[in-house]
């Protein structure tokens, strides 16, 4: 992205035809392209939807990287190893994605480390035993591609783009997860309640991973008629309980809320209340993990200043020595 | 095609071999060959167990990836190598990696050593790369079929580790002063343990060709350093070699605790499937 296209950008504001184009391109369910007119309010929105989910990916990667070294098995410390490091790879493609919108990612990251940006609530529980390493593959990335595959056609081009990758190596980690929990569900009896408790301990959390009650959620519907979000926070939560329900008898366990039904006037799945006020709590920062969450990337952060420094300093000696040369 | 077909073709060194494959290998190894097995199998463990940790902690997203990707081709070589091993001794490469104590272990000193700054963990990474391109690109004539298959997969891998640990040096080197002090000191707490990778012990007159003598690796190992080193402008250290003696189950005090966490929750459930 160059300087040069954002300031167009932005210039552009109030550009007539470019506004008509916009809508045009919207009313076809067309892609937005970086260097298309769109409204502020569009561009801010996606920045802040695209960089939060970044900061997810980046902040996800702790609770399961804190198992790499204990993981039981070699295989599946490999596969966990390949996980963690896939999250990295989705948080660099939505960084770059983001990007295109204008925002630099030291900008992006200077603001998750001064606390300014949000990220998934969800990697603010604790992971406490293997098999919360199945549930969150199960249920967390179960939720998140409920989430995200309707976002491959968001209108945001790059965005929608780096969401279809992002979904298919997703998919694998719902797999990897579920194949854990299978292998504990049939284990001793003792790994079968590791099992069963952490599923307990993730059904709720990973069921407001998909944002407020419709009623209490201000920004899904201008989203909505941007053709970045396609279905409702309880639309797509209703869908994934359908989902769990198939999925929790194939593993032999159960799921901890015992109101799941399907409702057959609406065609969709409802569960038992849930605990809004502990979702609020954890937004605030005051889940269990958030101060752990944030501590460790500022301190990765800080540390490793000193790394990047030396290296912009190298290709610039570098650069410096081509150019004498030629 | 014959059982005994299907293992030739799966070891030949165009295929990628996984330890899957090795499991299911009529040959068993010599007891020697095992042993070796062991000690290659081993570095890369613990290195891969060192390496681990920094994911999630990398100075910048792109360095998560890389290490990670290291540490995912060391544990891939480590399972083979344990798994080819155990094939010895009835055992899979989960119990030798996690029911062995530590005087079993047989890796060297060098990838005990703690992950330090990103520096000193570059220092480490730059000794263990060279010498392992210029093992495994001999291993690939051994005369085991299965130890040069092993070594034909990893002298791939290892060579980008090699060109990772190389243009880290020389940033880290010619960066700032900072980075620069870093960098010396890194190699500085790392070159006590080079010595022990290049010494012979006993086992190696048992391998014939199956094995690679550790001190013939010493004189290109030296020429590859050497020649970084000169682009980096950095002098060798000059500091006494460590004894090592990890190849004997003779260990640093740092072993203990990796294995620890290694093998905390396998040995919490013993008899269980993971």
């Amino acid at each position: 992205m160059t300087t040069t296209a954002i300031d167009a950008g932005s210039r552009a504001n109030h550009d007539d035809a470019g506004e008509q184009q916009f809508n045009e391109l919207i009313a076809q369910d067309s892609r937005i392209e970086p260097r298309d007119w769109m409204p502020a309010d569009y561009r801010k929105s996606l920045t802040r939807q695209i960089s939060q989910h970044a900061h997810s990916e980046i902040i996800g990667m702790q609770p399961e990287a804190n198992w790499i070294t204990r993981a039981p098995s070699l295989k599946r410390k490999a596969v966990l190893m390949a996980k963690v490091q896939d999250e990295a790879g989705h948080g660099l493609y939505l960084y770059s994605a983001a990007e295109t919108l204008g925002t630099p990612r030291d900008k992006m990251t200077e603001d998750l480390i001064a606390g300014k940006a949000r990220y998934s609530s969800i990697f603010n529980y604790p992971v406490l035993t293997w098999a919360d390493i199945g549930a969150i593959g199960w249920l967390v990335d179960g939720a998140a591609i409920c989430n995200q595959v309707p976002l491959c056609r968001a209108s945001y081009g790059p965005y929608g783009r780096a969401m279809v990758r992002i979904c298919k190596e997703e998919s694998f980690h719902q797999r990897q997860g579920f194949e854990i929990l299978l292998e504990l569900a049939n284990g001793t009896p003792e790994q079968r309640a590791m099992a069963q408790d952490a599923v307990n301990r993730w059904y709720a959390p990973s069921l407001m991973m998909f944002g407020p009650p419709d009623e209490d959620s201000p920004n899904s519907q201008q989203s909505m008629l941007w053709n970045i979000k396609r279905f409702s926070n309880d639309e797509l939560r209703s869908r994934f309980v359908g989902m769990m329900v198939e999925q929790v008898r194939a593993l032999g366990l159960e799921l901890p809320n015992k109101e799941v039904r399907f409702n057959e006037e609406t065609g969709r799945w409802e569960h038992g209340p849930l605990d809004w006020n502990e979702f609020k709590e954890v937004l605030a920062g005051r889940g269990p993990c958030n101060a752990q969450r944030m501590e460790r990337r500022r301190e990765a952060h800080e540390e490793g200043a000193w790394v990047r420094e030396a290296a912009a300093a190298y290709a610039e000696k570098q650069a410096l020595k081509h150019a004498q040369a030629a | 095609m014959s059982e005994a077909n299907a293992s030739a073709t799966r070891i030949t060194p165009g295929n990628a071999l996984r330890p899957e494959d090795i499991a299911l290998l009529d040959t068993k190894p010599s007891d020697a060959v095992a042993q070796y097995a062991l000690w290659l199998g081993d570095d890369a463990l613990i290195l891969a167990q060192r390496l681990g940790w920094w994911i999630s902690r990398a100075p910048e997203l792109e360095e998560d990836v890389a290490l990670a990707n290291i540490a995912l081709d060391q544990i891939g070589h480590a399972r083979s190598f344990l798994t080819y091993a155990g094939r010895a001794w009835d055992k899979t490469e989960d119990d030798l990696a996690y029911f062995r104590r530590e005087p079993e272990f047989r890796s060297v000193h060098l990838v005990e050593q703690p992950n330090g700054d990103f520096a000193r963990t570059i220092a480490r990474q730059f000794v263990v790369a060279l010498y392992q391109w210029e093992l495994y690109s001999r291993l690939v004539g051994s005369s085991d079929p299965t130890l040069a298959a092993i070594a034909a997969k990893a002298v791939k891998e290892v060579d980008y580790h090699r060109d990772h640990s190389i243009q880290w040096i020389l940033r880290l080197a010619q960066g700032t002063d900072e980075s620069r002090r870093r960098m010396i000191a890194g190699l500085k707490l790392t070159w006590p343990y080079v010595e022990e990778l290049f010494t012979d012990y006993p086992l190696v007159d048992e391998l014939g060709d199956a094995g690679v003598r550790p001190s013939t690796l010493r004189e290109p190992f030296d020429a590859a350093v050497r020649a970084i080193l000169v682009e980096a402008e950095l002098e060798p250290p000059e500091v006494p070699g460590s004894v090592g003696g990890g190849r004997l189950g003779r260990h640093s005090e740092h072993l203990g605790y990796i294995i620890a966490e290694l093998q905390v929750l396998a040995r919490e459930y013993p008899g269980a499937s993971w």
